[in-house]
């Protein structure tokens, strides 16, 4: 806990202070093993509070885009901020600290196949050590908001593909995160329930929750009204501001 | 450790489902505790066995005269035991002795004319000068040796102290073979639950929490094993112990096994599961480490 106090202050100290961007991307670069950069100079930010969708077409490094956002990898240049701190190079023991700040939904949702639907959307209290009376409330208040509470006891193979992505959604809100990333979140589901789950991400987005969506769905994006485009291609950001040519201030500002 | 560390919550329990006895390393654990309670009685006893002997022979010596004619083995007997530091001397007769080279030399090969040497069996007092009381019988005696009897048992104690090293050596062997299956069993169990760790990960799961998980599985899985070995290891003990020990108690003048020692081989089921614990904390963490 002391490394992480001292890991904070000494980037806050180095950056002067908290930033009003959630997320800062300085030209940030990606690559697995000995490969081509997937993802080049990416420079970016996205500010506390925006709504975004991530697009591109296949292969032009969304998901990795993401997993950096999520902490699941580090870049192999640049630096990259999260909450005001400079987590690039950040020691194995902060980051729990910072992805409990995050919620993530998995394009293949990733739920836990032996533990139920309430046990998969308790998990990410039960690790912050809330006991089982502590979290019982909030687990069912949040299962019957993604409309899941006669699913409670059901394991995931059992469920159909929306009802899992629905049980993913949950697990990434429950601890109202600051940052919640999803990965083609409607890719599994039909219309009817991509505009629930749209629902739920704009709700969440009004009590303040940064949300990224990465999606194919023109769709979902038509239907959200100020949400701020990032778009990728070939592992770069290309026109930055997309369909959004006047970001209002204090959301996404794509350099 | 303690019993809310392996009981942990029913929701911890719930994350790595598969109760204990279902993987082999039960199985492993128990078989080399088993092995090493054995080996390490072995040991002991081979020890205790030497302590017996060495202290036996401790204070004893014999005096050899190369001839124990004109009344010499007397003079000699008189002055042993008269000499400071002697508690016991003890003549071997002639007669045995004749016995004795008659074995070496065949039946008649000792002639009346061939002297017969003469052994006085000496014990000594705890402080006794040994080296002074050597010079005091020996002087102006031709021939006369001096003889530690834990000279002539030397080999005999070496090769018990030799196999008491190779005990101890085996032990820690069976110890370096358990280590490594527990290191396989706990690849293997990170392997199975790969995706259950990378979703802990994911939503801030430390490090120490993962670890927690499965040292408590592979500790439960050691308790299991080392209860049943250690439970076969002690029946076999007790069957030795109504035949073979009694018999080797007797041989060697005292319990081959004493209570201390049975205290010692009761501690190694429980080193047992204490090593399999650090060794599984020691190898996910390791594996932990490998990932962002």
């Amino acid at each position: 806990m002391a490394r992480q106090r001292a890991h904070a202050k000494s980037c806050q100290t180095r950056r002067g202070g908290p930033l009003s961007a959630i997320v800062e991307f300085d030209s940030v670069g990606l690559r697995y093993g000995t490969g081509a950069e997937v993802l080049r100079d990416l420079d970016f930010r996205l500010a506390r509070g925006g709504f975004y969708f991530l697009t591109g077409p296949s292969g032009a490094g969304k998901t990795s885009l993401l997993q950096l956002l999520y902490l699941a990898r580090r870049p192999t240049r640049g630096r990259i901020q999260l909450f005001g701190q400079d987590l690039t190079d950040a020691p194995r023991d902060v980051l729990p600290d910072y992805r409990r700040r995050i919620g993530v939904v998995f394009q293949d949702f990733r739920l836990i196949r032996h533990l139920s639907a309430f046990d998969n959307v308790a998990l990410p209290l039960r690790i912050t050590g809330k006991s089982d009376a502590e979290l019982e409330g909030p687990v069912r208040e949040m299962l019957a908001w993604v409309g899941l509470a006669d699913r409670a006891s059901a394991r995931p193979p059992t469920l159909s593909g929306g009802e899992q992505q629905r049980v993913a959604i949950a697990r990434a809100v429950i601890s109202q995160p600051e940052l919640l990333v999803a990965d083609e979140p409607t890719g599994n589901v039909d219309a009817e329930m991509a505009a629930r789950l749209l629902h739920l991400f704009t709700a969440l987005n009004r009590l303040g929750t940064t949300v990224v969506v990465a999606t194919h769905d023109v769709g979902l994006i038509a239907r959200t009204p100020g949400a701020q485009l990032i778009r990728l291609e070939k592992g770069s950001l290309t026109d930055p501001t997309g369909s959004l040519r006047n970001p209002p201030l204090g959301t996404a500002q794509v350099r | 450790m303690n019993a809310s560390f392996l009981a942990g919550t029913e929701a911890e329990r719930r994350l790595l489902p598969g109760g204990t006895l279902r993987g082999p390393t039960p199985y492993v654990i128990a078989i080399m505790t088993f092995a090493m309670m054995i080996v390490a009685a072995a040991g002991l006893a081979l020890a205790n066995a030497a302590g017996v002997v060495a202290g036996a022979v401790e204070h004893r010596y014999v005096l050899q005269l190369p001839d124990a004619g004109s009344g010499k083995l007397e003079a000699a007997l008189r002055a042993s035991r008269s000499a400071p530091g002697v508690i016991g001397a003890e003549a071997v007769s002639e007669g045995e002795m004749r016995e004795t080279l008659e074995k070496w030399l065949g039946p008649g090969g000792l002639g009346d004319d061939l002297p017969v040497p003469a052994l006085i069996h000496l014990e000594l007092a705890p402080n006794a000068d040994a080296g002074r009381i050597a010079a005091l019988l020996t002087r102006g005696v031709p021939g006369a040796r001096f003889i530690a009897e834990q000279a002539t048992v030397q080999p005999l104690l070496g090769s018990l102290r030799a196999l008491r090293w190779l005990a101890v050596a085996l032990v820690l062997l069976m110890a370096g073979a358990t280590s490594a299956a527990v290191v396989l069993a706990a690849r293997g169990a990170l392997d199975t639950h790969r995706s259950t760790i990378e979703v802990m990960h994911g939503i801030g799961s430390t490090d120490e929490q993962v670890a927690l998980l499965f040292q408590r599985k592979i500790a439960l899985d050691a308790m299991v094993g080392s209860l049943i070995g250690g439970a076969l290891a002690a029946a076999a003990l007790l069957l030795i112990g109504g035949g073979g020990l009694a018999m080797a108690s007797d041989l060697a003048g005292g319990p081959p096994l004493r209570a201390s020692d049975f205290l010692l081989l009761a501690m190694l089921p429980v080193a047992a599961v204490m090593l399999a614990t650090l060794v599984a904390r020691f190898a996910v963490l390791s594996a932990l480490h490998k990932v962002i």
